[in-house]
């Protein structure tokens, strides 16, 4: 019976070892395979994950190395984008930066100016954006106002910009470095000559600084400007004696001229008036012939006249082109000062040429005359010899002097005479009559004649007076211009005089301002020095009184400090006792703790407490510390050290035999088998703590041994905080142990405080020998 | 610490009063009723060695056992 007890009884623990047993690999198995099922599905997903991460970021890649603007925005909006970026594709394309000038400040006159030359030059540039927004300039006026010069293009600015730099740089009186806006060489010398000759009456400094700009220094400009009036002066004086002297030759020619054409014209005259003295006159033969010699004289005389007349006109004629000659080149010359010269000289050679003129034509009329009345002579003279060979045909021996012979005629004689003198009143009156009508043709014709010859006359005294009179007319208009010049010149001598004044005033105005400046600055200087020196001063008495205070407060702390060591030795004596009494009162309480037999605890440190509470009854520190002796302690006593670890190694046994018991798994086949893990672990009885604690070291064999190394060390703080470690039943069976064991350390802890504070008081309050 | 022994001195007392008592009222029980058969002598130490085991587990146990409480929340009316 009892065997088949002892077989139930296997049963029974059979069954229970095998119902107990699987049930940790059980839990592990499910919970591999649910690890396991779980892990294909999860390494699935990671799979896919990754390559849509992985897709994902190929493609932005691959899309900013395209566009570098998505690149841009990527870097900004994703924070270390652009270090990935920099990684796999390099640094980013440099920015598109427009060329900044900075717009210059340009004097108004070279703005005007150079926008001139960027409306006529009209350069392209090659990475202007502002070209790109507006592509044509404005319209600029010729001469355009200040206030205009904002509303040019930003590329005109720039080209403004440049050509004002460039001719700062070129004017300035310092060797300069030229300004960054001329380094752009799309500014050709084209430009530059544009510049100048357009506007040329706005930009006097730079059309006196003519295209390949040169700098030259000051003193040799003005001394070039001093050669030049110079060469001037002397140009101009050679040419004034030029103009006078041919203008004096021309003169006295012309005078000549004059004269002998006046003297051809009273010897034409007289030889006229005699020669018709001569035809009208009836004078017996001798003063006729008289006269015919007279007339042959005057004749001669006018021929010789009219010959010296023709000669010095000719001169006359030759010594003006001269003249004139000369005046173009004095024009050409363009030296303002010899205007009045030679408007003098043209008026004189235009007077010279009119009076010649009237001179000639006076003469012209006067021959005219002269061959009419010669004309008629001949013919009078003609008619004459003819009647005579008629008279002498028809009265052959009657010759000459017929007016005579009127006793010595007969009667035929007489009728002949008579017929003949009807025969030739017939004839002459069929002659008239022929001759008044070939008279009306003749006169007709002559008038035609006389119209065409008066028309060409006429039409050159037209032209002759046209001509004199233009000559008049821009001999006036010279004159006019003359004086207007001067009147501006005059004005402008004020003009700038009032300006000379201006700027005298503005200058005396700022050597006012700048006196009174320099005055207000020496008035500051000389406050700020005196203010110094009494600052020293008042420092210096400061310093004495200070020292003489110092010396006094110092005799009187010392004084002080003396009755003040005094009273503080007094109360150090005090203090001191106080300290000794603490002292011995810890002392005793330490004593108390002694007492503890083994197995047994102490006294009470009741007493002990008690006497310290009394001693030392105003500190705080040491009342504190007093009542933070657990109650325990003060009542029953606590153990020593000693048989806490004789008691230890009872506990360890213990807690060993029920190391394998916790919350769960706490059965009577536990405790069996926990009992049998203890008999077959073998392991060293001390084991020396590391200094961290791993999850390992956690096992209750370890952390006993850990504790009775500790503990036989003498450490039976680190012994309780590994016991504290344990778990489960152990923990249960050390408790008590472990409650001893605290206690004992609290009171150990606040006695040896108290004792190490009564040691400082102690010797915080010893007085040094 | 003591807790242990005095337990296991508990137990095993417990144990054997209790396999003998049962090994007597099996033995009783199969002398009048089962004809002084052995299987109820055998099922009367079993059950009180059984008995005594349980006992000694409870005992042994009883630190970590969990006692629930149901508590029962009663609506307090309150202003709020």
């Amino acid at each position: 019976m009892l065997r088949v007890c002892w077989k139930g009884a296997n049963a029974a623990a059979r069954n229970c070892l095998c119902g107990k047993v699987p049930v940790h690999p059980l839990q592990h198995c499910r919970r591999y395979t649910s690890a396991g099922n779980s892990g294909s599905a999860a390494g699935k997903i990671v799979a896919a994950s990754i390559l849509t991460v992985g897709g994902g970021l190929g493609g932005t890649i691959l899309y900013a190395k395209w566009d570098p603007k998505f690149r841009a925005n990527v870097e900004k909006s994703v924070p270390y984008s652009d270090q990935l970026f920099e990684m796999a594709l390099g640094p980013p394309p440099p920015p598109f930066i427009p060329m900044q000038k900075k717009p210059v400040k340009a004097e108004p006159l070279q703005i005007s100016s150079v926008s001139e030359a960027s409306k006529d030059s009209k350069q392209p540039k090659a990475k202007s954006k502002a070209k790109e927004k507006q592509p044509e300039p404005a319209p600029v006026d010729p001469k355009p106002a200040v206030e205009e010069a904002p509303a040019l293009p930003p590329q005109t600015i720039e080209e403004a910009s440049a050509e004002a730099a460039h001719i700062i740089s070129a004017m300035s009186e310092v060797q300069s470095v030229p300004a960054p806006g001329t380094s752009n060489e799309a500014v050709p010398a084209e430009s530059e000559a544009q510049t100048s000759t357009v506007a040329a009456e706005e930009c006097h400094e730079c059309a006196s600084h003519e295209p390949a700009v040169k700098e030259r220094p000051g003193e040799e400009v003005a001394a070039r400007l001093a050669q030049q009036d110079k060469a001037e002066q002397d140009a101009l004086a050679a040419l004034s004696f030029n103009l006078e002297d041919t203008l004096g030759f021309s003169a006295k020619l012309t005078l000549q001229a004059i004269g002998a054409q006046e003297a051809a014209l009273t010897a034409i005259g007289t030889h006229t008036h005699r020669l018709r003295e001569a035809m009208d006159s009836e004078d017996p033969p001798d003063k006729k012939s008289a006269q015919w010699r007279e007339l042959e004289d005057a004749l001669s005389e006018r021929t010789r006249a009219v010959d010296q007349a023709g000669q010095s006109l000719l001169q006359a004629k030759e010594q003006l082109e001269k003249l004139r000659v000369v005046i173009n080149g004095a024009k050409e010359s363009k030296i303002e000062a010899a205007r009045p010269q030679i408007l003098a000289a043209e008026e004189n050679l235009h007077s010279m040429i009119v009076d010649l003129d009237k001179v000639v034509t006076k003469v012209q009329a006067a021959q005219t005359e002269a061959k009419i009345v010669s004309q008629y002579s001949e013919l009078v003279n003609e008619a004459k010899v003819q009647f005579q060979k008629e008279l002498s045909s028809i009265t052959p021996e009657v010759q000459a002097n017929w007016k005579g012979l009127t006793g010595k005629l007969s009667a035929d004689d007489l009728n002949s005479l008579i017929a003949h003198a009807h025969r030739r009143i017939d004839q002459l009156n069929r002659e008239l009559a022929e001759q008044r009508v070939r008279e009306q043709i003749r006169i007709e014709a002559a008038l035609e004649q006389q119209k065409h010859e008066h028309q060409r006359a006429v039409d050159s005294a037209v032209d002759k007076a046209i001509q004199h009179n233009h000559e008049q007319l821009r001999l006036e208009q010279e004159k006019k211009m003359q004086e207007v010049r001067e009147v501006m010149e005059a004005e402008m001598r004020t003009q700038l005089r009032r300006q000379a004044a201006a700027h005298t005033d503005h200058l005396r105005d700022v050597l006012k301002v700048q006196e009174q400046e320099l005055r207000e600055e020496a008035q500051e200087a000389l406050s700020s020095k005196m203010m110094e020196q009494e600052t020293q001063h008042r420092r210096l008495a400061q310093e004495q009184l200070d020292s003489f205070t110092l010396d006094m407060n110092s005799a009187y702390a010392r004084l002080k400090g003396m009755e003040e060591a005094i009273d503080s030795h007094v109360v150090a004596e005090e203090e001191a006792r106080k300290a000794h009494q603490l002292w011995l009162s810890v002392e005793a309480l330490n004593y108390t703790l002694k007492t503890a037999a083994a197995d047994a605890p102490t006294e009470p440190l009741e007493g002990a407490v008690r006497t310290i509470k009394e001693s030392c009854a105003e500190n705080e520190f040491a009342q504190a510390l007093a009542t933070a002796l657990p109650d325990e302690s003060l009542t029953r006593g606590v153990y020593s050290e000693a048989s806490l670890r004789a008691r230890f190694y009872g506990v360890r046994r213990l807690a060993r035999r029920v190391a394998l018991i916790d919350e769960t798994r706490n059965s009577l086949y536990q405790y069996f088998l926990s009992y049998l893990q203890s008999i077959l672990l073998f392991e060293k009885e001390q084991e020396a703590p590391p200094t961290k604690l791993a999850a390992q070291d956690l096992d209750t064999f370890k952390l006993l041994a850990y504790a009775t190394y500790s503990i036989e060390r003498g450490d039976l703080e680190l012994a309780a905080k590994f016991v504290n470690q344990l778990h489960g039943e152990s923990r249960r069976v050390a408790q008590d142990w472990l409650k001893e064991a605290r206690l004992t350390l609290e009171t150990k802890q606040v006695v040896s405080l108290l004792s190490a504070y009564a040691n400082a008081v102690g010797l915080g309050t010893t007085q040094a020998p | 610490m003591e807790d242990s022994g005095r337990k296991w001195d508990r137990c095993v007392s417990d144990s054997a009063v209790k396999t003998v008592l049962g090994l007597g009222v099996g033995a009783l029980f199969s002398v009048l009723f089962f004809k002084r058969r052995s299987w109820p002598i055998a099922f009367g130490a079993g059950m009180g060695l059984g008995m005594a085991y349980s006992n000694c587990q409870h005992d042994f146990k009883s630190p970590y056992l969990l006692h629930g409480h149901m508590v029962k929340v009663t609506h307090t009316h309150t202003q709020s």
